[in-house]
């Protein structure tokens, strides 16, 4: 079925010949791939492939490294986001990342989310209010929270901080949400949660997530994309992924003989 | 902590698990190993007693010459010449004054350099230079900054003054507060750098609103440890602000200070004299300890809640 709804897929970005290099190794080669809209793609492969670099450059994280660089294409809606004139303030407003460890801010829950809100936006305090319960709402945390939200926000624990730093990161309502290893500091029902969670925002929002964790892969995303090595191996739809790769080494890998 | 694990019934005692390690480690080894910890801890324990007993002899000393000397007057008149009755009232202001305005002077450049050397200069050029000159300075003996101040300020003015002592205690605080400051910020995870900068916050909202938020409590304990650093420096005011019998609020004359008065009281012949230097030695120890017991009490709280 998934096949077949294709005429409506619309692509939010597009990698075209990208490569990108940690000084001179070349960590991503040649990448061509499309991320569709209101979609969850996941990204899998074993340790070092290049996949928690591929979600950094969508938000241009490598920017703060003066020693990394991409070059070659990456679109955001068909503007090219790594040319020098974008700026990457906007860009992160509008492509939003979540952490592999919470990183709750040194402030309270409440501000925590208002933080990036006032970053972009000047909003009055009852809209602020408003804001802030959508987001701990969407993230599934405000039933937990909402008679706390005075209390600093590492006062929650690791499964809660983590849905803060999602509801952090949709505040700003980006149309891209990008998740790097989001459940792998969690315990089990934590990930369940977060799972859920991935699986209800996706009806606003086009969400990457990397993984170590090919159930997760399998159980979250629509389309998965097996790395090796800074090459993407194999791109398509998580169902043919998983039950029927193209390519040897994504079986090798997903089957667990490799990896 | 032993590698045992119990022994299924039925099996011989001396087993080999699974694994085909063997299950006890030989008797002969533990015993060693045990051994070597005890020495390791006496050892530790032998060198704590050691530095306890002469910083505890040093405080009961203290305590005993300078409890006795302890009164208002102490605090209500002016250093009296020999064989007369007086106090520290005007040492104790000065003191005040001078520390509480280099603090005030210093903590903003530290805090504002460390800032730099932690979060945009860490690779540059000129943050290795900054924090290798900054090194030096730290380590620098008081009375070199004493006399350097003594050659900008005070040959050129033309006498001792408060302002020049004020100099001279900032230039020992701004060393401590960039160090504190660079490492409290350096000990902040960069995953929370870059979360803040994931939401589109520019640099410096990354820098006042999260970093520096987190590393408060390590940097008040800085500051407050350079207060209780300066609070007891002798060299540098000796030079500078120099000191003065009476009582003067005035930057641009000498001002008296507690240290200075100390070191001039306690080497005098006068028994009233070095009466009042222990009373000032106890007032300034007395001070410096409630500061360090400030400075924890604070970063315990933060880092707690």
């Amino acid at each position: 079925m998934m096949q077949n709804d294709a005429a409506v897929l619309e692509s939010q970005m597009s990698f075209r010949s990208f490569n990108f290099y940690y000084g001179k190794f070349h960590a991503l080669k040649n990448i061509n791939l499309e991320i569709y809209k209101r979609k969850v793609t996941a990204f899998i492969g074993p340790s070092g492939c290049g996949k928690s670099t591929l979600l950094r450059t969508m938000n241009r994280m490598y920017d703060l490294y003066p020693e990394q660089r991409a070059d070659g294409e990456l679109t955001l809606g068909g503007q090219n986001i790594l040319d020098p004139g974008v700026d990457v303030n906007d860009l992160r407003a509008r492509v939003g990342m979540v952490f592999q460890k919470p990183t709750p801010f040194p402030m309270s829950i409440y501000e925590n989310i208002a933080f990036g809100v006032r970053l972009h936006e000047n909003l009055s305090q009852s809209q602020m209010d408003e804001r802030v319960e959508w987001a701990l709402n969407k993230a599934a945390l405000w039933g937990e929270v909402k008679g706390i939200l005075k209390q600093s926000g590492n006062s929650l624990s690791g499964g809660q901080q983590q849905r803060l730093c999602i509801a952090r990161g949709i505040a700003v309502k980006p149309e891209v949400l990008l998740l790097d290893e989001p459940t792998s500091a969690l315990d089990p029902i934590s990930t369940s949660r977060i799972e859920e969670l991935v699986s209800e925002l996706k009806n606003e929002f086009t969400i990457a997530i990397v993984t170590h964790n090919m159930q997760q892969a399998a159980r979250v995303s629509d389309y998965t994309a097996y790395m090796y090595l800074g090459d993407l191996v194999e791109f398509g739809v998580t169902d043919q992924v998983f039950i029927k790769p193209q390519k040897k080494e994504t079986e090798d890998y997903i089957t667990g003989r490799f990896g | 902590m032993s590698a045992t694990s119990p022994t299924a019934p039925g099996m011989p005692s001396e087993s080999v698990d699974r694994s085909g390690f063997k299950a006890t480690p030989d008797a002969g080894l533990r015993r060693r190993r045990k051994i070597a910890n005890k020495v390791a801890l006496s050892l530790s324990l032998i060198a704590m007693s050691f530095g306890l007993f002469w910083l505890m002899w040093i405080l009961l000393t203290v305590l005993q010459y300078g409890v006795g000397g302890l009164s208002l007057t102490l605090f209500t008149q002016m250093t009296p010449p020999p064989g007369t009755a007086g106090g520290l009232a005007n040492a104790i202001a000065g003191s005040v004054i001078m520390v509480g305005l280099a603090t005030l002077i210093g903590t903003p450049i530290g805090l504002l350099s460390g800032i730099y050397l932690a979060e945009y200069g860490k690779h540059t050029w000129l943050g290795s230079a900054t924090r290798f000159i900054n090194d030096i300075l730290l380590s620098a003996p008081s009375i070199v900054i004493g006399l350097f101040v003594y050659a900008i300020y005070v040959a050129q003015v033309g006498s001792f003054s408060g302002m020049a002592g004020v100099i001279a205690l900032a230039l020992i605080v701004i060393p401590v507060v960039v160090r504190t400051t660079e490492n409290m910020l350096q000990l902040i995870p960069n995953t929370l750098r870059e979360a803040a900068f994931a939401l589109g916050a520019p640099r410096w909202k990354v820098i006042s609103k999260v970093t520096v938020r987190a590393s408060s409590a390590g940097i008040i304990t800085g500051v407050l440890l350079a207060v209780a650093r300066i609070s007891g420096e002798t060299a540098p005011l000796l030079f500078t602000a120099l000191s003065n019998q009476f009582w003067s609020l005035s930057l641009n004359d000498p001002m008296a200070n507690l240290p200075v008065t100390i070191f001039k009281f306690a080497m005098s012949p006068f028994k009233d004299w070095q009466e009042l230097a222990w009373a000032g030695v106890f007032l300034i120890t007395l001070g410096v300890l409630l500061l360090n017991i400030l400075a924890r009490a604070v970063f315990k709280h933060k880092v707690s809640g």
